[in-house]
């Protein structure tokens, strides 16, 4: 049995354990139909064709992994932010772990989407907010037909969440392989700022495949600033959906970092729908050996006076291959739209590949967009003059390679999390520089 | 300190030194002249190590080593330092802490431990002082917005704290004001005894006002095609190169 029949058939038995509740319950069944005619996307998709699944979908996944009670702090401690405080949302093979976990419904509701889809209480917010984003594309009605678990926040207006949010996935790999589905669900309201930091980790080598959803709500004037560190393990292979609706005068950044994992996949979706928005998508992609990482965006300016700014950066050794597909629409009631999109890639080897792709689609005539796409090596020159200065070649190239990414670390506004990103980056590069890199 | 016979060298197939002799002793100050294309900056490139050039010919060497094994960061471990025309830009890596690497994989490489913190600071403050360089350019991303004389200024600063036996100055003066080309040289001549030599490559007489040589070399096709004293520099000032042409191809 493939992995899509074996999804379509499990589908009743998870929906029959499930709380019925009507609304849910026909989202869920709409989208698995939705799956079923459409299947896993291939290279023939438009939106696919620099990736391939295969290698991925071929493992006999379990769909519902047993549950790893034994796991201890020490063994995930340094995958946490630990040095801050903050709020934790854990979970370990697709179930919450209340013992990892600081959530909180104190003014404010951080804690599960599980509670969310089913308590009554939640039952006017999943109305107004749940699968109102996600698109209907195939993995992410599958997805959702699957939605239980994962976080939900909801943070009311006028409120600035002092402590930053850390959203951990962990898979114990207890299973011989293992297919996750979490679902997350962020609503913040106007006025209100929120800093959120997700993380998916396997602690084996036996293969994952996590195929995650999040819907993103910035209400009016809301700041939301969204952190995303992959670094996973060589077996471990992420499609990551994220979607975010913004109404006026809202900030919302997301900031991608890729370092790890088999195959990761980011499909970044901002709606803008309304006036004076600004949309902030930054990446550094850092990757060797056969990894993939994937970006594909899409800012749909739909109001006027709108902003928005995308800047990634990729360093690609090895036989790894890179994807940037930028997606600007700019509709035509969107005018005096600034649109910007830069992706700037260094290949480190002439066996590692990158494919970049913007697209502009442009309907309204007064806007500013502007985009560029570079691909080159390591500046000979530089390196030398860095070399002449006695720094050896390995740690002259690591720090041209940090300063290529630089101005988009410089955007993280977490300092822990910046300094915890140097490291991941000095580790990555094989080098130990006197100061923090 | 440094001898150079009868060296070749080429780029991409395409020679560029064409048989250069050189005897640079401790305590000397030389400037080497020439037309632009002569093999000026090349000569500079290729004694301090630069991968791209191939030596053809010729031995290039160093406190009696010879060289043209080593790599660009064993020679500056050495004590051989060049100043770049265009140095370049590191976003995000500061002055400060630009040197303290370069100081520390130097003493690494001699089997040293790094410097203490207060002494590298110390030592920092003192130079900073001697280029007149104020604290907040410290702190600064190396390069990353100076001014040309900014540039220049930070290069003899790192020259500063570096202290090599021999520093090549490559084209220092070009893109400085009067009052940048003062500091620039009042700085080199502090750093100058009679235990390390330097090496002044420039188009222009002016900067030999400020540091005066003790030989003048003038290249042309990649050759040393005459050598003289600092009166050489004022009569190409004074009259250009195509005398020397003349005398040298008649």
């Amino acid at each position: 049995m493939d992995l899509k029949e074996k999804l379509i058939s499990s589908f009743l038995a998870f929906e029959n354990q499930m709380d019925v509740d009507t609304y849910v319950h026909d989202i869920r069944t709409e989208a698995i139909k939705t799956f079923e005619d459409k299947g896993f996307p291939t290279k023939k998709d438009e939106d696919w064709k620099y990736t391939s699944l295969n290698r991925v979908l071929k493992e006999n996944y379990t769909l519902f992994p047993k549950k790893e009670n034994t796991l201890e702090y020490r063994e995930i401690k340094k995958y946490f932010i630990h040095d801050i405080d903050s709020y934790k949302i854990v979970f370990i093979d697709g179930e919450y772990s209340s013992y990892f976990s600081e959530t909180t419904h104190d003014g404010m509701d951080i804690c599960l989407t599980s509670a969310a889809l089913a308590k009554p209480k939640y039952r006017l917010i999943i109305e107004n907010y749940f699968n109102k984003i996600a698109t209907k594309d195939s993995l992410t009605s599958l997805n959702t037909a699957f939605s239980n678990e994962g976080a939900y926040i909801h943070i009311p207006k006028n409120k600035l969440v002092e402590k930053p949010i850390q959203i951990l996935h962990f898979s114990t790999g207890n299973e011989a392989a293992s297919m996750l589905q979490p679902r997350n669900l962020i609503i913040v309201d106007e006025n209100s700022h929120v800093q959120i930091i997700e993380r998916h980790q396997s602690l084996t080598d036996n293969p994952v495949l996590t195929n995650s959803v999040t819907e993103i709500f910035a209400n009016k004037r809301a700041i939301v600033d969204y952190y995303k560190v992959q670094n996973d393990n060589q077996n471990a292979s992420l499609i990551d959906n994220t979607f975010i609706n913004q109404r006026r005068e809202s900030i919302c950044s997301v900031h991608t970092f890729s370092f790890g994992g088999k195959l990761t996949r980011n499909n970044l979706k901002f709606y803008q729908n309304g006036e004076r928005i600004n949309s902030i998508l930054k990446g550094i992609t850092i990757i060797g050996n056969k990894q993939h990482v994937d970006h594909s965006t899409l800012v749909k300016h739909i109001e006027p006076n709108c902003e928005s700014h995308q800047d990634y950066k990729g360093i690609f050794e090895d036989n790894s291959v890179g994807v940037f597909n930028g997606k600007v629409i700019v509709e035509k009631e969107a005018q005096k739209t600034n649109a910007f999109q830069a992706s700037n890639n260094i290949l480190l080897n002439d066996r590692a590949t990158i494919n970049a792709k913007p697209q502009l689609e442009i309907f309204a005539d007064d806007v500013k967009c502007s985009h560029g796409c570079t691909i080159g090596q390591l500046d000979e020159n530089a390196l030398f003059y860095l070399r002449t200065r006695g720094i050896p070649k390995k740690e002259a190239k690591a720090l041209l390679m940090y300063a290529f990414t630089n101005n988009v670390l410089e955007s993280v506004k977490i300092p822990e999390l910046k300094q915890r990103i140097h490291k991941i980056i000095a580790t990555k590069l094989g080098v130990n520089i006197g100061f923090e890199l | 300190m440094l001898k150079i016979v009868n060296l070749h060298a080429s780029a991409e197939g395409k020679t560029i030194l064409n048989g250069i002799n050189l005897e640079i002793k401790a305590g000397e100050v030389h400037a080497i002249m020439g037309p632009n294309g002569s093999g000026k900056s090349t000569l500079a490139a290729v004694i301090a190590g630069k991968e791209e050039y191939t030596v053809e010919k010729g031995k290039i060497t160093f406190e009696g080593q010879d060289i043209d094994e080593l790599s660009a960061e064993e020679r500056a471990h050495k004590g051989i330092f060049l100043s770049f025309q265009y140095p370049v830009e590191i976003p995000g890596v500061s002055v400060t802490n630009f040197m303290k690497t370069a100081i520390n994989e130097t003493r690494k490489a001699k089997g040293l431990k790094d410097m203490p913190a207060s002494e590298m600071l110390k030592l920092i403050r003192e130079k900073s002082e001697l280029l007149e360089i104020d604290r907040k350019f410290l702190s600064r991303s190396l390069n990353q917005g100076f001014s040309g004389g900014e540039k220049k200024r930070n290069e003899i600063f790192q020259m500063a704290l570096l202290e090599p036996k021999l520093a090549i100055l490559d084209e220092t003066d070009s893109g400085l004001d009067i009052d940048a080309i003062r500091i620039v040289s009042n700085g080199v001549n502090k750093l100058k005894n009679e235990n390390n030599a330097i090496v002044i490559i420039t188009h222009y007489q002016r900067l030999l006002d400020y540091i005066v040589p003790d030989f003048v070399h003038v290249m042309h096709n990649g050759k040393i095609v005459k050598s003289g004293t600092k009166e050489l520099a004022l009569k190409l000032e004074e009259k250009g190169y195509d005398w020397i042409k003349k005398e040298v191809y008649g």
